[in-house]
Parts: C-alpha cells; sequence; structure tokens
C-alpha cells in the first residue's frame, strides 16, 4: 500500500466521533461573519449597517487576487462592521447579522437531489467557485479558484483529493465521504473538467476502509476517478507528501505543487465546489467535529459560518471539566483556543478538549543525539540541527540547512524524548530566514 | 470564564523519553548480566552493583555540589554505563578497579563535557581504557567461567582467545595449530562460554539484546551490521591470504568485545552518527580497525580503542552525511 517515502509518525488516532452521523447545528441568534476567511488580502464589505440580508446573499467582495468573496450565513439585519476577536484575541473586521427566520437567496437548489451533469465549462466553473467564495478546507484556507488555474508555463496532469484525514481526533472529512460519497466524485469531476485533467485520485488513508469501499463504488460510473487507499502515517495529509505518496513525485523544494503536475484538493472543498457548481450554493456552512476523550458527547456539526464557538460547545454538553486546552483543528497542527467567543470561519474542522495528561508539555533535558528527530522528518530535515543553529541565530547555517522545507508538522517535536520544543524555535527561525530569502536581491 | 491553555503546535508528545529508552537498553543487557551471574556468581553481581552505584553517584555529586543544576540521574543513563563498564571488566577484578573506573567513565568522560548528551568519547570505554592502560594485570586476569554455581571459580584463570592466539602465532605457531591444541576455541564454546570479560562471556545473551533493542527501535541495525561486515571482510580477505597466519572471519566475529561493543557500546547515541551513511562509515571504520588492531596492534584486542577512535569522528560524520532530503532545490 501506497504511503510517502521518508518520515513520519504514528499518534493514536482517536477517531471518537467517526460514527456520530452529520447534524445541523441550530441558526445563531446573531451571526459573526469574518471577513479574513481565506489567506490574502480580507473581504470588502458591500453591506451597510441596517441591511436585510438573506442567507446566501453576497456581503463582502474579494479584497484582491488572493482573496475570496465572502456570503451571509443568516438572514436577517446587519448590526454591526467592525472588529470582533477571533480564536487567538486578534481583532478582525466582521459583519455582524441579526438572524430573523431562516430566509434563502432563491439561486440555491436546496432540494436533496444530486445533480451528475456537469453543465458549465472549464472557465464557468472556475468563475462560479470564485463567486461562491471556495477556499481550501484542510487548513490553508487558500482560494480554490487560484489553485484551479495553474500559472502560464505549468500544466497540471492530476487532480488528488485529500482524503488521508492525518490529524487525531479529526472526523469531519470521513462523515462527508461516507454520507456524500457521491457528491466527492462529481466535485472531482468537476475540479477535473475545470483543469482539463483526465486522472483523479482521492487518498484515503487506510484506518477509514467504509469510506474507501463507499467512494470506490463510484469508481466504475466515472471513468478517470481512482481511490487510492494509503497506508496511515501522519502527516499524510500534507500537500507534498499526498503528492509523493499518491504519484510518486515530488515538490521541489521551495517550489510549487504544480511542479509535479499534482493539484491537491481536500475532501470539504470538494463537496463546497460540488455545492457551488450543481447547486450554486455559496460557500457559508461548513462541516466540524466536536470531541476529545473527555468531552461530553461525540459529534460532526453543519454549521452556518459566523456562530460563535461557545454557543456550539454549550450545544454538544459543555465545556467538560477536565479540559484544559481547547483546539481547533488536530492536535499536531491545529491551534489553542484562546477565545470561545470568537465565530466558525468556513475552515473551522474542529472544537477539541484535551486534558492536563494529554496536552502538558513536560520539562525540557538534554539533547541525547537519539536521531529520533531526523527520523520523524518528512521532509528529511535535521530537527535537532536547526534547533541547536535556531538557538544561536545563525542564519546562514539554518539555511544551509533548508529550514524553508519545514512543514511544521510537529513530528519532530512529538518524538523527542528529551521534550525539547524543536517546532517553536524552528518556525520562529524559519520565518526570518524566509524574510532574508524574500528581500535578497536576485542575481 | 476559565483560563485555557495556549502554545503553538503539535499539542501531543509521543510515549518516547530519555529515561524509557534508558530502561529499554537496561533490560536488553539483562541476558548478559545474568549470564555472567551465572558463570561468575558473586563476583559478578559485585561488579555490577559498584559499577551502577559509583556511576550513579558521581554524577549525582557533581550536578549537586560542583554543577549546581538539576540532579538528572534519574534518567538512568549513569545506571546504563555503570553495567556496560562492569560487563566490560574481568569478573576476577578488584573492587576498587570497577570504582576508579566509574569515577573517571562519568567524572572524565560523561560530566566535564557537560553530561548527557554532550560527550565525544564512550563514558565506560574511556573508563575500560583508562583502567586497562593504567592496572594492565588486574584488566587482563581473566578468570574461567563456569556453568556451575558454587564452585569456586575466582581462583583459575586463563587467557582469552585472542591472548591465546596472539601469544602462539608470536610463539611461532600457526592458526590450526593452535585450534588443535586448545579444544576451548570450538564455536559452540564462543557462542556459549568462554573466557573474557563478565559480560562478552556468551554471545547468545548479547545477541538477545541486540533483537530487543532493534524491535523497540531504540537503535537501528546500521552501525552494528557495517562493523561486522567490515570485520568480515577486513579478517576473511587476510585468512584467505593466509590461513596459517591469520584467524577466520567468524572467530573474529565471536571473539573479545567484538559482540557487546558492536551492540551496545558502539551504538551509544550521543557518541555514534545520527545518519544513516555517517553510521555506516562508522561502523565500518570500527570493524576495520579491530581487526587492525588485533593483529598489528600492541594489544591481543581492539574493539574499545576502534570504538573510540571513531568517536573522534562523530562531529564531522554528522556534518558530511545528510540525511535523505524530501525534494531537491527548485532555485
Amino acid at each position: 500500500m501506497k504511503t510517502f517515502s521518508i518520515g513520519g509518525v504514528h499518534p493514536n488516532d482517536y477517531k471518537l466521533a467517526a460514527d456520530a452521523p452529520i447534524e445541523n447545528l441550530p441558526i445563531p441568534d446573531i451571526a459573526y461573519i469574518s471577513m479574513s476567511q481565506h489567506l490574502g488580502v480580507p473581504a470588502i464589505p458591500v453591506v451597510a449597517v441596517g441591511d436585510k440580508v438573506k442567507v446566501g446573499q453576497l456581503i463582502a467582495n474579494a479584497g484582491g487576487f488572493i482573496s475570496a468573496p465572502v456570503h451571509s450565513s443568516v438572514s436577517g439585519t446587519v448590526k454591526k462592521i467592525g472588529p470582533v476577536k477571533d480564536l487567538s484575541g486578534k481583532e478582525v473586521n466582521t459583519v455582524t447579522i441579526e438572524t430573523e427566520g431562516d430566509e434563502w437567496i432563491d439561486t440555491i437548489d436546496r432540494s436533496g437531489d444530486i445533480v451528475r451533469e456537469i453543465k458549465l465549462d472549464s472557465k464557468q466553473i472556475i468563475e462560479r467557485i470564485k463567486e461562491c467564495g471556495v477556499v481550501g478546507l484542510g487548513g490553508a484556507t487558500f482560494p480554490t479558484c487560484v489553485k484551479l488555474s495553474p500559472p502560464p508555463g505549468c500544466k497540471a496532469e492530476f487532480l488528488i483529493i485529500n482524503g488521508a484525514e492525518c490529524e487525531p481526533y479529526l472526523t469531519s472529512d470521513y462523515r462527508v465521504m461516507m454520507e456524500m460519497p457521491e457528491q466527492i466524485i462529481i466535485g472531482a469531476a468537476i475540479m477535473m473538467k475545470a483543469l482539463g485533467v483526465s486522472k483523479g485520485f482521492i487518498g484515503v488513508e487506510d484506518n477509514k476502509p467504509e469510506a474507501i469501499e463507499k467512494l470506490g463504488a463510484f469508481e466504475k460510473d466515472y471513468p478517470g476517478i481512482k481511490v487510492v487507499p494509503l497506508k496511515k502515517k501522519y502527516p499524510q495529509g500534507g500537500e507534498k507528501q499526498l503528492i509523493d505518496a499518491v504519484v510518486g513525485r515530488k515538490v521541489p523544494s521551495m517550489g510549487l505543487p504544480i511542479a509535479t503536475g499534482s493539484v491537491v484538493q481536500n475532501i470539504g472543498t470538494t463537496l463546497a465546489v460540488y455545492e457551488a457548481v450543481q447547486k450554486n450554493k455559496p460557500l457559508f456552512e461548513g462541516i466540524m467535529t466536536v470531541t476529545g476523550n473527555c468531552a461530553p458527547g461525540q459529534k460532526n456539526f453543519r454549521h452556518r459560518v459566523g456562530t460563535p464557538l461557545s454557543k456550539i460547545a454549550e450545544y454538544a454538553g459543555g465545556i467538560p471539566e477536565e479540559a484544559v486546552k481547547i483546539l481547533s483543528g488536530g492536535p499536531m497542527m491545529g491551534k489553542a483556543i484562546s477565545n470561545m467567543d470568537a465565530p466558525t470561519l468556513k475552515g473551522s474542522s474542529s472544537i477539541l478538549y484535551l486534558t492536563e495528561e494529554q496536552t502538558k508539555r513536560k520539562e525540557e533535558t538534554f539533547c541525547i543525539k537519539c536521531g529520533k528527530c531526523i527520523q520523524a522528518c518528512p521532509m528529511g530535515l535535521e530537527p535537532y540541527l536547526l534547533n541547536k543553529l535556531g538557538r544561536i541565530n545563525d542564519m546562514e547555517g539554518l539555511e544551509e540547512n533548508r529550514i524553508f522545507d519545514c512543514i511544521e508538522c510537529g513530528c519532530c517535536q512529538f518524538t523527542c524524548p528529551a521534550y525539547i520544543p524543536l517546532l517553536d524555535t524552528i518556525r520562529i527561525q524559519k520565518g526570518r530566514v524566509m524574510r532574508i530569502i524574500k528581500n535578497r536581491p536576485k542575481k | 470564564m476559565k483560563k485555557f491553555l495556549v502554545s503553538p503546535s503539535p499539542h501531543f508528545h509521543g510515549r518516547e523519553n530519555t529515561r524509557r529508552i534508558m530502561r529499554d537498553v537496561i533490560i536488553a543487557l539483562l541476558p548478559a548480566v545474568a549470564v555472567s551471574i551465572v558463570y561468575f556468581g558473586i563476583s559478578a553481581i559485585k561488579l555490577v552493583v559498584l559499577g551502577v552505584v559509583t556511576c550513579v553517584l558521581t554524577e549525582f555529586i557533581i550536578e549537586k555540589y560542583m554543577l549546581r543544576r538539576k540532579v538528572t540521574v534519574n534518567d538512568l543513563s549513569a545506571t546504563v554505563t555503570g553495567i556496560l563498564l562492569a560487563l566490560n571488566m574481568p569478573a576476577s577484578s578488584p573492587w576498587w578497579a570497577i570504582v576508579i573506573g566509574s569515577v573517571v567513565a562519568i567524572g572524565i568522560a560523561k560530566m566535564t563535557f557537560g553530561g548527557i548528551g554532550q560527550n565525544i568519547f564512550n563514558p565506560a570505554l574511556v573508563g575500560r581504557v583508562f583502567l586497562l592502560v593504567s592496572f594492565p594485570v588486574v584488566m587482563t586476569n581473566w578468570s574461567v567461567p563456569h556453568s556451575f554455581l558454587g564452585t569456586s571459580l575466582d581462583a583459575v584463570s586463563g587467557a582469552t582467545p585472542l591472548v591465546l592466539v596472539k601469544e602462539a602465532l608470536d610463539g611461532g605457531q600457526t592458526v590450526p595449530q593452535i585450534f588443535a591444541a586448545n579444544p576451548g576455541l570450538s564455536y559452540s564454546q564462543l557462542l556459549f562460554a568462554r573466557i573474557g570479560s563478565a559480560g562478552e562471556v556468551s554471545t547468545v545473551a548479547l545477541l538477545l539484546g541486540f533483537v530487543y533493542l532493534l524491535a523497540r527501535k531504540v537503535i537501528r541495525p546500521y552501525i552494528t551490521f557495517s562493523i561486522w561486515g567490515s570485520a568480515i571482510l577486513l579478517s576473511g580477505i587476510l585468512w584467505l591470504a593466509n590461513p596459517a597466519e591469520f584467524t577466520d572471519p567468524l572467530f573474529n566475529l565471536l571473539t573479545g568485545g567484538m559482540m557487546l561493543g558492536s551492540i551496545f557500546m558502539a551504538t551509544d547515541y550521543t557518541t555514534s552518527p545520527m545518519n544513516k551513511w555517517g553510521m555506516i562509515i562508522f561502523g565500518t571504520g570500527i570493524g576495520f580497525l579491530t581487526i587492525l588492531i588485533r593483529r598489528f596492534g600492541a594489544y591481543p584486542e581492539g574493539v574499545s580503542f576502534a570504538i573510540l577512535i571513531m568517536n573522534a569522528t562523530v562531529p564531522l560524520l554528522n556534518k558530511w552525511c545528510k540525511p535523505e532530503r524530501f525534494a531537491k532545490e527548485a532555485r
């Protein structure tokens, strides 16, 4: 069975919510819709305080090329346009809407029918995806339309759908694959048409055999699309690792994935593409997992973007007493939440409760040169060395040892028997080295 | 509202820690310790206990009263050094020898460099070689292993296979003559029990430890296999060229500190390279040097010296031999 070629670790996968069907969360009384739900420039609001909006109505335009429009997730009245704190407490321009009823714009096809025929052509598909504000839901929230338009001189050969969901605990992609397999296949077919490629792969880790089976059942109806089972290993869902695992090509250092002829899209994104293109539905809902060993229940929810996290936690049974850290995302790459009043975003994937025993950092001891971080690094770097050079600010040394290749997956720190916070140092110094490289005069 | 912990990812840690690794090494050494107790009885127990106690105490005193920093004896690394040094001593050696060796191993070879993870040379081997050059008579007074408990053993001493062969060769005999005259050199003897230091008497017990270390992923096989491979290669070439002058590869593999050294000493994390090719070069160097020292050096045995010499190359090997990178640079 396929997997990526070097490094990786095997955290316990804790897919506790795997069997919980997706439930619709109640519509929030007040929705806080952030203008920064994507990588790049914030969106620019096109509504004013006092305006009445419907579900799915455009409320903000893309602020630039790398940006995405934002749509209302509720119907009601715009109460405020201004800063609201996000999950880490940073103030972000946000449109606050007070909900009245649930009135949708009438262009959205709300029927449960699966639309199989793809009527739009390649250009129209990309345009529609752009208009509907679809962004990558695997973590980076990079605008999907940009990824589907390879830069001049680059030719796409494959579309790879990322169904690895290699982070422990997260099950939202799994539930989508289980409950909407054909929509995923159609979403993939749409993006293949947009890219003009004839080969599409859906990479799924072998700890999800039922999803592999469900998706696989459609292979015969949609020629060109293949489901590829992958041997479970973290970080399989990393873009570079997934391309390596599925098509056996390696993204060059400092290069783009398209250099291998591959375009990678996440499962959630694929569903959003299907809904945008076939149902004319902008991206204003998302699927997220509420889980944790100490969680009062294991849940998968469909949420309206802008729902406060605290409301979701409350609906799911409250924040457990034992939780000392709450994450948005998985335990390997997720973000710690300091503000539970923050609203959900398009890319929100989870609320994960961790106990003190699970997450408390232990005191750092001496590096024993065991080399386990090197064996764990999926990029073939030497984290112990980068940490050592980083702590003495040896920028040349860091660049020579390719700190810029780090994907911040956390495998090194996860493995380190001396509890050295390797990634803390590497992350900071990587940012500095990248700035130095960027500002260097080109020869 | 209740305050929550905020820190950057990763938020999880694996089960691995230094103490656990050292505990695994101790478990892997248990068969060899057990065999030495069976063969040498109370003197083997005395050696191991003295070695461990002195090593741990030395580290404790230095950290607590001289460096005034957090005491790290709980990581069990000093315990491992103590056991290894004990296994490297003749079972009959006096109590003060292992005490001095332990103080040198921890006090000089380890703590002067900053303690765990910072030393250049293998502490247990530095201790052993210090004793070997300072007290050569004590360190080469080998007791004969006896498989029956209760028999007085310490009184009986003899030459190790390597000493026996080297002296006989220097005395003008040929290898086949030496083997014919000494039934103790048969392979079954070499595998299960032979004259040597407390820990090296049973090759089988050491191999059991090796399998355990590999299965627990404590060590990778590259260093050990390269040592065996290069030792077999060089001794094989010499043996084929002149079987009267040189011993065969299997004999070289099963004698002296070859097994103990290649499995437990050369694979010490801190004093061995961290990447595959570095490990292979390191191991190959040890194998070659061992055979050269055994046949052409002043000492009959060369594993300790070979490992210490190669220890010195580790920083360079780590610099030269980089891991396989994920991809080439696009720039």
